[in-house]
């Protein structure tokens, strides 16, 4: 049992950034903006998350710094695609080019040095029930605030005017452009978000999941990230099983290198990456009656007058 | 009054030809102030970066040598991106290139096999590169994946596999346990084109590629559907071009020109398999293509560019202590840059004045 909690722990921490970045990506494409960027935006939220817990010693800081450094980012892909209506897969992949370079630029100050993790919830008592005490009560906040912001975007999505109008956006720019909705500034916001959550998830990686920076410590997650969103049918309930199903396959192929099954570990590692591709086929085919995706995703608009 | 974005008439041809170098002229202005950032002279930094290796034979050799895989890449993410087929997976063909040709000049060590050996590992290279790039367009064509995500997500595992490799039943048993197959025997290296050089045979098979694009592009039924079907989708359907083939033809081009120079490399410059074969030209290529505007000649010259400041970057972290990561922050703002200047031969910037009765509301 010990051995299943600690499983479940692990597996909750792994989904956690995917969760946060594929939330914010969802929101981006659900505006009909593609951001291939996250990657990029997620290692330089690690560099500068790490950066700013490691000068002041708090995770908070640190969260913040990582969320304004992905959001900086991301307004450089709005200046692009947005008002200069660039290609919007070709600026994606600019800016995690981008993003690699300046995370080791930033990070190579930090590299070798370690920060205190970012501290878990302690309930006296409830966090000490046996079995399910650590896994609902004591995980660190960024478990919590992943949760709380997938039922806030489900929420705005569904449940508000603005959220609609956000929608209409990403499925049809021209009509929502007719009725008079600003359609340039809802995606700008929209990127916006995207990036504020793809840098808190890559800070997450160092302030919470491994208490050091490591360049390119994302590893692809900004990737797998996106990849969710298309297997969530960019609808935030399903992302939640899927970043945990992600989560779990990492998980168990790093507890099947430790169990020495005889495989070798780069075969495990390999995984996630191949789980990636299944996935994204299996759920691609099986949508082949009529494509879920915002109809308007990624395609420029220049509004006419 | 407002700064507004409008469509032209037409395309700039004068945009379009200068451009790259506006481009490249705002690059070197960001990179000046990110050199004052980080204390170092900028006048100094940028003439390590771009000049000094430009002075010496050696630095020279090294710039072709290291444009011959950027080169031979971008020509095929070209076709690809002319296609609107997006294989961002081009490091990871390259690197199942590169494994696929290792494996015959690993099976063929030490034994007597003659001059054939390294056509067929070439051979090997690129058929290998085309059906690995093939995965992701078939998932493309056939199920509707996207093939942005799942060519990227190769590359990981093509890595990972090399990895595998080189550690286990393929590692130099001379080797002190570093993760490296043994030197390649002669008939298994690409021959140096100077005596005691290091400019290779590689260089010429990507002049040959460059005009092989040319001719395809400018002169064939093929190089004409590829650039209708992404162009004009529409008209493309109406011509009875079968787009979905063209996707499969790109991709297989694209990845066989990636798996040829990922062996080309390791059987030139390199001379054994290892892990970090590639320092990203998979992805630099990509800078390359849009550089060069997708045209053959042009990624000639923007690889022979981005060549340049690999070495120049390697020269700076000696001379000067200028960390390596400048190199990618480099390439990436030039990328942003050449997107940036591209827009501006289809669209305008305008200043519009409103009267103030109709701007309220107009919005």
């Amino acid at each position: 049992m010990e051995l299943a909690e600690a499983i479940i722990l692990s597996v909750l921490a792994a989904s956690t950034p995917l969760l946060i970045a594929a939330t914010g990506e969802l929101v981006t494409e659900r505006s009909g903006v593609l951001n291939l960027g996250v990657e990029g935006m997620m290692i330089v939220g690690a560099a500068c998350g790490f950066g700013g817990a490691w000068l002041t010693g708090s995770t908070i800081i640190g969260a913040l710094c990582g969320i304004f450094a992905g959001t900086l980012l991301s307004l450089a892909f709005a200046a692009m695609t947005l008002g200069l209506a660039v290609n919007q897969v070709a600026t994606g992949l600019a800016l995690t080019i981008l993003g690699i370079g300046l995370s080791g630029l930033i990070g190579a100050g930090f590299v070798g040095e370690r920060i205190t993790p970012a501290p878990h919830l302690h309930i006296p008592f409830v966090t000490d029930i046996p079995l399910v005490g650590r896994i609902l009560f004591g995980e660190d906040g960024f478990v919590y605030l992943s949760l709380a912001l997938v039922i806030a975007v489900w929420l705005f999505l569904y449940r508000t005017r603005a959220g609609l109008v956000l929608r209409a956006c990403g499925d049809n720019h021209i009509s929502a452009h007719a009725l008079g909705y600003p359609v340039l500034r809802i995606r700008m916001f929209a990127v916006m978000f995207g990036g504020a959550c793809a840098g808190l998830a890559g800070a997450y990686l160092p302030l919470a999941y491994t208490p050091f920076f490591i360049p390119g410590m994302t590893a692809g997650r900004g990737w797998i990230a996106l990849a969710l969103v298309v297997f969530s049918s960019w609808r935030p309930g399903r992302l939640v099983i899927g970043a945990y199903l992600f989560g779990a396959v990492t998980i168990l192929q790093l507890h099947a290198q430790g169990a020495g099954l005889g495989i070798p570990s780069q075969f495990m590692s390999a995984l996630p990456y191949l789980a990636t591709v299944i996935v994204l086929v299996l759920i691609s085919r099986a949508r082949t009656g009529g494509s879920t995706a915002p109809a308007a995703l990624g395609t420029v608009f220049v509004p006419d007058r | 009054m407002q700064l507004v974005l409008e469509k032209r008439a037409e395309r700039s041809n004068t945009i379009a030809l200068v451009s790259p170098l506006i481009a490249i002229g705002l690059t070197i202005v960001t990179m000046s102030i990110l050199f004052a950032i980080l204390k170092k002279n900028p006048i100094s930094a940028l003439g390590v970066y771009f000049i000094d290796p430009l002075t010496d034979s050696y630095s020279l050799q090294e710039i072709a040598v290291k444009a011959t895989p950027l080169v031979m890449i971008a020509i095929g993410l070209s076709l690809c991106y002319l296609a609107n087929a997006w294989n961002i997976g081009a490091e990871g063909q390259f690197l199942v290139g590169a494994v696929a040709g290792s494996w015959l000049a690993v099976k063929t060590q030490g034994t007597d096999a003659g001059h054939w050996v390294l056509p067929a590992m070439l051979l090997l290279g690129a058929a290998a590169g085309a059906l690995y790039a093939l995965i992701p367009a078939i998932c493309k064509v056939r199920f509707g994946a996207s093939e942005i995500l799942t060519s990227l997500m190769l590359v990981y595992v093509a890595d990972l596999f090399l990895d595998y490799l080189v550690r286990g039943p393929w590692r130099d048993p001379a080797g002190f346990n570093f993760p490296t197959t043994a030197e390649f025997d002669p008939v298994a290296t690409v021959p140096v084109l100077i005596e005691g050089g290091r400019l290779h045979l590689g260089a010429i098979i990507a002049l040959v590629v460059v005009a092989a694009a040319t001719v395809l592009l400018g002169r064939t039924i093929k190089g004409f559907e590829i650039r209708v079907v992404g162009a004009a989708p529409r008209a493309a359907r109406f011509g009875g071009f079968n787009s979905k083939q063209l996707v499969l033809l790109t991709f297989a081009i694209s990845g066989a020109l990636a798996g040829l120079a990922g062996i080309i490399e390791v059987a030139g410059p390199v001379g054994h398999l290892q892990p970090g074969v590639s320092p990203g030209y998979g992805f630099t290529a990509i800078i390359v293509a849009f550089l060069g505007r997708l045209n053959p000649i042009g990624i000639l010259i923007a690889g022979l560019f981005l060549a340049l400041t690999f070495i120049g970057g390697e020269q700076a972290q000696i001379a000067m202590k200028i960390p390596l990561d400048v190199t990618k922050v480099f390439q990436g703002i030039l990328l942003f840059y050449v997107l940036a200047c591209d827009s501006l031969i289809l669209y305008r910037f305008r200043l519009i004045f409103p009267s103030r009765q109709v701007s309220r509301g107009a919005g």
